[in-house]
């Protein structure tokens, strides 16, 4: 009986194992650097800004980035332009609807087509992205970067230790199929969406 | 001489032109859409992640520079519109 139990524990230990070795990640960053970044053509020129508004956690393990997980999720009024017209058409519910959707969401379900380097992790992530209410499966290619002992450092505190993860990415929406404007103005902005992800998490050691 | 409304109008028609032309070259000569953030691109130290940051500063876009030489050359029509100078009874 004894010897049932231990093997039972010695199984649920490992299977415990890689969620106890996955570390969550904050990304509200207290530096505010954490940035997602569009990119749309137009006349005259591209409509370019941010979105600095990003929350959200993310559990990753180094030794096991296929089983990440997490969600990050954008303010919609923290999106911002250049010129303060445009920025309150962009808010406005003809366009993004900051008010009715007041966030912007990216589920991820998990990494694929993984390569990793020492610190760097180079996958596809794939999970649901919520605009305007629409939600679509979409997959992203990333690339994370795990600086182990840099939080601290970052925020001045080095007695504090813990990690950073670093996630850089591209990809391309269509604002046709989130709901923003569909068929309308496109001679005078893209469907396409560019977007850049350009953001830190942190984990400060407990 | 410039008792003449046409030449009034002619004058304010050049410094309107000159005036916006030099307030937009001052501010930066931007092609673009007037902005009242201007962006900077920043880099994070320990992250070497590059963001954005805006400062709160007015340069003016194409539209303020195509308003302004359209506002000078409508003033410049409007000119043509009003009486030629009468000869002073001395010529």
């Amino acid at each position: 009986m004894r010897k049932t139990l231990l093997s039972f524990g010695t199984v649920a230990a490992l299977l415990a194992a890689p969620l106890q070795a996955a570390v969550e990640f904050d990304f509200k960053d207290p530096k505010g650097v954490n940035a997602i970044s569009f990119h749309l053509d137009s006349l005259l020129e591209p409509i370019a800004g941010t979105a600095s508004g990003i929350t959200g956690t993310v559990h990753f393990d180094p030794a096991n980035p296929a089983a990440t997980k997490g969600k990050i999720h954008v303010a919609t009024n923290s999106l911002t332009v250049p010129n303060s017209t445009m920025e309150e058409h962009l808010h406005s519910d003809g366009w993004l609807d900051a008010a009715g959707y007041p966030q912007i969401k990216f589920e991820i379900t998990g990494l694929d087509h993984i390569e990793s380097d020492g610190n760097t992790t180079k996958a596809h992530a794939s999970g649901s992205f919520t605009l305007k209410g629409v939600t679509k499966e979409v997959t992203v290619p990333v690339t994370l970067t795990h600086l182990k002992g840099a939080f601290g450092k970052r925020v001045n505190k080095p007695e504090i230790g813990g990690d950073l993860l670093v996630v850089r990415g591209e990809f391309s929406i269509s604002r046709t199929d989130f709901g923003i404007r569909p068929g309308q103005n496109e001679d005078k902005v893209a469907d396409q969406i560019d977007l850049t992800i350009a953001i830190v998490g942190g984990a400060p050691n407990a | 001489m410039l008792q003449s409304p046409r030449l009034i109008v002619r004058v304010l028609a050049v410094v309107v032109v000159v005036g916006v032309l030099s307030f937009w070259a001052m501010r930066g000569a931007h092609t673009g859409w007037s902005m009242d953030k201007v962006p900077t691109t920043l880099t994070d130290e320990i992250t070497g992640l590059t963001y954005t940051a805006y400062e709160d500063r007015y340069v003016p876009g194409i539209e303020i520079l195509g308003g302004g030489l359209l506002a000078g050359a409508g003033l410049f029509g409007v000119s043509y519109l009003l009486g030629r100078p009468t000869p002073s009874k001395s010529d």
